[in-house]
């Protein structure tokens, strides 16, 4: 289970503006009307978009109110899942991948340049205020080891000189394009193109 | 030379590297949709005696017959609907299968959807895709819609006369909701803890109606094995282990890949081939994980000549899993690999059995400890006792999956953690060490 955090400093309203108020009525139309409940997700998901990257208690009870719930099985959903973050993070949210597959090939770096580049700790904000890093559980981008999550993109096939780039980019607000940073395509194998004479694609 | 290459007209996944492109029509030139409604016509019975007769084993790890699962969904639609739900959580370590056949081949899907939703009686499919595969989620709304366009989705699909919507929700990046059951439980809008089984979700599962749940590879072979009939499929491959198979080949290769290949290959061909060999040298091999983390890992002596499929790999005590092979190599220190599997899984434990959720925690400490040559010998007798103690007294899976890869590494490299035991007990040494139980004795006023 993921440690969570309830930052201190709360908004005390807040709504779903007009834009996401549509997206949550189509949202709704996915469910049988009796199990509304099952919109939990999705909507925390919105309402993590609408403010800036964190879901503030007051969502979680507009929420809970919006779907005829209990706040506590809200509040639940909302600890339960590690995507939901329930303090501030940067505008650019780095994810880097540690577990065994990334780690054998050289997470431990990936999290080095971070440390240095953006802040010393998890989940501590850098100093212009543009950017957090933390470590997580497999991404589930193993051939493409090591790799990081930028807030909804995949960067893949890293090494120190590549997340620098990127990290650097970030700091500039001209964030490089995502994908293989070897310049493979997907998931391909790299240098084996032919096997017994026939291209394996 | 390579002799047991899968030829290529025999491959599913022709566009598994998006070399051909994604979109609908690049799809129906590689045959996609190609006589569904015709298939469909042939009725239930004939689609899922067809699938039995492929022998179909399910891709998602537990490798069960997928046909034997469709008949067990009730056969009249009572006053209950029926649910098709696809899981696209892909979260095991080593895999990445599910993500290429999401962004590349969502037509595959999509079609299989609809001829599953139809053999067990489904209007309706969801489909959980991991929260962080937002891309990957994105892309396959856009096939779907693309799918719609073209009305072989939604009211009368594909000219069946089979009302079929398919539907994306999101998880929100938990490992168990890749368990059936915790999938379920997280589309209710609930955390994700498994339920008990029985009831099995065939009969009471999605708002506790009928529900067949299916990984995403099970259901993109089956149009494919429908289209060139389930004995073309079981000519492949193995008896009992038939057909092709993604495979993930990460770690210390030299080329780290994705491809599809038939069942029952020689791992050292899948590494060689492939991915072009171990990092220094195939005698620079230490172990590799067959199937995702859970499964036990294999050492170097029985990687050159297991075959990987479901049932050499249980007679190696291991297990095919999800096919997320992960080369480890002399280079690296196997404990500590090992430790940060139980790391993993401590993390993602759902908390709802003891034994997993205070024994995932154990193991990863003393494995921990282990990394820093801080055990005793006493202690890794302890580890095992602790695996044996979650193994089997867990609602789910998952207490095997974290116990498993322990049990692998003292099975197969107890020297390598022993060596680590050097220690002397600490009470001995005195050593100031937080978590030792027995702090206060180390303290002479409280002894």
């Amino acid at each position: 289970m993921s440690i969570k955090k309830v930052n201190p400093e709360q908004p005390k309203t807040f709504e779903f503006n007009e834009k996401t108020k549509n997206i949550a009525q189509e949202i709704l139309k996915k469910y049988p009307e009796k199990n509304k409940k099952s919109a939990v997700m999705p909507f925390l998901y919105l309402a993590q978009k609408q403010n800036n990257n964190w879901i503030p208690l007051a969502a979680i009870k507009y929420i809970s109110k919006y779907l005829s719930m209990p706040y506590i099985s809200v509040y639940e959903v909302a600890t339960f899942y590690s995507m939901f973050n329930l303090s501030p993070v940067g505008k650019y949210f780095i994810q880097v991948c540690t577990t065994t597959p990334c780690m054998i090939r050289g997470a431990d770096k990936i999290v080095k340049v971070c440390k240095e580049k953006i802040s010393d700790k998890e989940n501590q904000i850098s100093k212009n205020g543009e950017c957090s890093w933390t470590e997580v559980e497999c991404l589930g981008a193993c051939v493409n080891a090591p790799m990081m999550q930028i807030n909804n993109d995949y960067y893949e096939d890293l090494d120190e000189k590549s997340t620098a780039k990127i990290i650097d980019s970030i700091f500039k607000d001209k964030l490089l394009k995502p994908g293989s940073y070897r310049g493979r395509k997907n998931t391909s194998p790299e240098n084996v193109k032919t096997i017994n004479g026939t291209e394996h694609a | 030379m390579v002799q047991n290459m899968l030829k290529k007209e025999n491959k599913i996944f022709q566009n598994l590297y998006n070399n051909l492109g994604w979109e609908i029509d690049k799809a129906i030139e590689r045959d996609d949709w190609k006589d569904t409604k015709e298939i469909i016509s042939k009725g239930k019975e004939w689609i899922i005696n067809e699938v039995k007769t492929s022998e179909l084993r399910g891709r998602g790890g537990a490798g069960f017959s997928t046909g034997m699962k469709w008949s067990f969904a009730p056969k009249k639609i009572g006053s209950r609907p029926h649910y098709l739900v696809i899981n696209a959580d892909e979260s095991e370590p080593g895999t990445c299968k599910d993500r290429d056949i999401l962004r590349f081949e969502p037509q595959k899907l999509i079609e299989g959807c609809l001829i599953a939703g139809y053999a067990t009686g489904a209007h309706v499919c969801y489909i959980y895709i991991r929260g962080e595969y937002s891309f990957e989620g994105q892309r396959l709304q856009d096939a779907i819609d693309q799918a719609y366009k073209r009305n072989f989705l939604g009211e009368n699909a594909c000219g069946s006369g089979w009302d079929f919507d398919v539907h994306i929700h999101y998880g929100a990046g938990a490992y168990i909701c890749g368990e059936e059951t915790a999938l379920l439980e997280s589309i209710e809008g609930n955390k994700g803890q498994p339920r008990l089984k029985p009831p099995f979700p065939a009969l009471v599962g999605l708002y506790g109606c009928p529900t067949i749940v299916n990984n995403v590879e099970t259901i993109a072979v089956v149009p494919t094995i429908l289209r060139r009939g389930g004995k073309w499929f079981a000519s492949l491959g193995r008896p009992k282990n038939t057909g092709t198979k993604i495979f993930c080949i990460s770690g210390n290769v030299n080329s780290p890949c994705n491809v599809e290949e038939e069942m029952g290959i020689p791992l050292k061909e899948l590494i060689n081939n492939y991915a072009g060999g171990v990092v220094g040298g195939w005698d620079n091999l230490q172990a590799v994980i067959p199937g995702g983390s859970s499964m036990p890992l294999l050492p170097k002596k029985i990687c050159e000549t297991i075959k990987m499929d479901f049932d050499s790999l249980i007679e190696n005590k291991s297990g095919l899993g999800t096919a997320g092979i992960v080369v480890i190599n002399k280079d690296q220190d196997i404990v500590s690999c090992m430790a940060r599997i139980a790391r993993f899984y401590k993390h993602e434990s759902c908390g709802q059995c003891t034994p997993c959720r205070e024994g995932s925690g154990w193991m990863w400490r003393i494995l921990n400890r282990a990394t820093k040559g801080e055990t005793t010998l006493s202690d890794i007798d302890l580890l095992e006792d602790v695996t044996k103690q979650i193994e089997g007294h867990t609602i789910c899976a998952f207490g095997e999956g974290s116990a498993w890869p322990v049990q692998g590494l003292l099975r197969h490299f107890r020297k390598e953690v022993d060596k680590k035991c050097s220690n002397d007990p600490l009470i001995k040494k005195k050593k100031d060490v937080p978590y030792l139980i027995d702090q206060h004795l180390l303290e002479k006023k409280n002894a």
